[in-house]
């Protein structure tokens, strides 16, 4: 699938150009890169990644992930090997809410199967898929380590815990009705237990 | 028993405020290593207490640290595995959530020991919101001096750094750990060499668990021999036990080592019993990749003696009737919990995080999930026991890191102490789901 999107089909070395960070997000990175010693900045990719995905509509396409490499002086397929390994990164479009609800040992204890079919029949969509509004992407995770507040579901930086059908539609209502994207790098979390 | 050394001062409100830590006692034992110990003074001290490495393998810690390469001129680090995924351990999240300036004191005088001068704490990307409250507190220790140039006034000087990941199991094995903080997949690394003589950036490197660093604070302060009269035998010190499942109060439990598993199941103080007066059925006491134990195994060994919560009385009876004390992830499954399908779930997950380098772990983990996947679908036969059997015995020892054996464990426990419930589907060719939520949440609310 990788191979594909990074391929020439799609990939469009004229539209990297035209990727902009915030002076923020730049800002950010430069900080992270200090974190190593000389010549060790290839470490940061991880956390700028996060960065990239937020600046981005919460997905990495192959002109950011590019855009990525020469920020931190590496080559393209180093970030996209990277970007393909780790299941927080996204590598299509995604919605402006990501649900992601664990489907792990105590959470499946607990009725995280039950949650799951709960959310794609309020939401209309199957797991892995997108509402065509473009507000929420359903996604199932493996342990998200709040196994003592099974189930839960993260959505970006957040952690709903100890859920019912009842606290889904309350949290999931809530974020319709704010209609924004919520991103890992969130310094707003707002956690429920 | 029931002495808290980590959680002591969980419930006192702004305890993750640096004067309120401080309050309480915080960052004396920085205080007291850095003014009058050596480094090799405070390794000694870790080597005296008996501690062992809180993150599941349970290898001496004071041990590992002596492993630790010092050649001329090389930098040396130490990096904190904080990247908690193993199924049903959720206690490191909660004393970096609630007592975050605990782990730091503890990488502070752990630093100090090992000679680094620049270390990192790699935090699980799902715990990005954890790494802010991290982060907070390491702005708070650096304007107070307790991080940056010479702390108290000392040669030694320390920067603490978080990193985050973003969403890999394997990346809590050590050398993959060090392959993601390097920035690139989590493989993790063929060994020999060993991360104390080549590890992050070539340089000599001790990864250690949240728990086992937060840990050093009070050996330094109560001093080792103290720290390691509690407990029992070579099981040192307490332990946070992660308790989730059917139980009536899941949490984190901080035990001290060789309390009775049966008063931790049953006692009010820890768990309360099975939820809605059910049955125990099975208990998985270390994270998802130790054997699970039935009930009867789990509160008393083969020999009939009380199971205790240490790593040698959970091990009694080797992996024929015993298990691990691993991550102290404990898991309980009520009477109405089907085994096969746990373990399906189980394996799923470990097929879903197998980083794909070796073979019988990349095949095997995705044959064993099909192969269960038939027996929730009724189309299993007896043979695709016997299957299941030889699959895991041939990923055991046989993969560069310990996933493969994590990922066979469960599978061959399973068959071992539930076979019957294996065959019951495989004759009847019917498996009977129950939905969790409608048995525990329904009546609830009713």
């Amino acid at each position: 699938m990788g191979a594909q999107i990074h391929g020439t089909l799609e990939f469009n070395a004229e539209k990297r150009k035209d990727i902009r960070f915030s002076e923020e997000a730049l800002k950010e990175i430069e900080k992270i890169k200090s974190r190593y010693p000389q010549g060790k900045q290839k470490s940061a990719l991880i956390p700028v990644l996060h960065i990239a995905q937020a600046e981005n509509d919460g997905w990495l396409s192959p002109e950011v992930m590019d855009y990525v490499a020469s920020l931190l002086n590496i080559q393209p397929i180093e970030v996209f090997e990277v970007a393909s390994f780790y299941t927080m990164f996204n590598l299509k479009p995604v919605g402006k809410c990501v649900i992601e609800v664990c489907r792990t040992s105590s959470c499946w204890l607990l009725g995280a199967e039950d949650i799951i079919k709960y959310i794609e029949k309020k939401l209309g969509i199957k797991e892995g898929q997108t509402t065509p509004d473009g507000m929420f992407t359903l996604k199932t995770v493996e342990c998200l380590g709040s196994c003592g507040t099974a189930p839960v579901m993260q959505v970006g930086a957040s952690y709903h815990e100890n859920l019912t059908f009842e606290k889904v539609d309350k949290i999931l209502d809530k974020y319709r009705a704010e209609g924004r994207r919520r991103n890992y790098t969130d310094l707003d979390y707002e956690n429920t237990k | 028993m029931g002495r808290k050394l980590l959680l002591a001062h969980e419930n006192v409100p702004g305890i993750d405020r640096l004067d309120v830590y401080r309050a309480h006692g915080g960052y004396a034992s920085v205080e007291k290593a850095l003014k009058s110990m050596k480094p090799e003074d405070v390794v000694e001290e870790v080597k005296k207490s008996g501690l062992r490495g809180r993150g599941g393998a349970g290898f001496p810690t004071g041990l590992k640290w002596s492993f630790l390469a010092k050649p001329e001129g090389v930098p040396r680090y130490l990096v904190c595995n904080a990247d908690e995924s193993e199924p049903g351990t959720f206690k490191d999240r909660y004393l970096m959530e609630k007592i975050p300036h605990s782990l730091i004191e503890g990488m502070i005088v752990s630093s100090y020991a090992l000679g680094s001068n620049t270390s990192y704490i790699y935090i699980r990307g799902e715990y990005f919101y954890v790494s802010r409250i991290l982060e907070k507190a390491i702005q708070e220790a650096y304007e107070a001096g307790w991080l940056g140039k010479n702390i108290l006034g000392t040669d030694y000087s320390l920067d603490l750094y978080v990193q985050v990941g973003a969403g890999a199991y394997i990346c809590g094995e050590e050398t993959a750990l060090i392959e993601s903080l390097e920035g690139k997949r989590g493989n993790p690394r063929i060994k020999p060499p060993f991360p104390a003589v080549a590890g992050l950036w070539g340089c000599p490197t001790v990864v250690n668990n949240v728990e086992t660093i937060a840990a050093v604070a009070p050996i330094i302060n109560m001093g080792g021999e103290e720290y390691a009269k509690i407990g029992i035998g070579k099981s040192t010190g307490t332990k946070l036990i992660s308790a989730s499942g059917h139980i009536n109060k899941p949490g984190v439990y901080e035990i001290e080592l060789g309390l009775p598993v049966e008063e931790f199941i049953y006692s009010d103080q820890y768990c309360g019993g099975i939820r809605n007066g059910k049955k125990l059925k099975a208990v998985v006491a270390g994270g998802s990749s130790v054997p699970i134990l039935p009930a009867d195994l789990i509160l008393k060994t083969a020999k009939g003696e009380p199971r205790l919560m240490t790593y040698e009385s959970l091990f009694d009876g080797g992996f024929q009737s015993g298990t691990m004390l691993g991550s102290g992830g404990f898991i309980v499954m009520d009477e109405d919990t089907s085994i096969v399908k746990n373990l399906w779930n189980f394996t799923r997950f470990y097929h879903h995080e197998s980083c794909g380098q070796c073979s019988p772990c990349r095949e095997g983990t995705g044959w064993m999930e099909k192969i269960l996947h038939k027996f929730l679908e009724g189309t299993a036969n007896l043979s695709d026991i016997d299957l299941l059997w030889d699959i895991q015995s041939k990923i055991e020892g046989k993969t560069i890191c310990p996933l493969g054996d994590a990922a066979a464990w469960p599978v061959a426990s399973a068959i071992r102490h539930f076979k019957q419930e294996f065959e019951e589907i495989a004759k009847s060719k019917k498996f009977k789901d129950v939905s969790h939520y409608e048995r525990l949440h329904k009546p609830a609310m009713a």
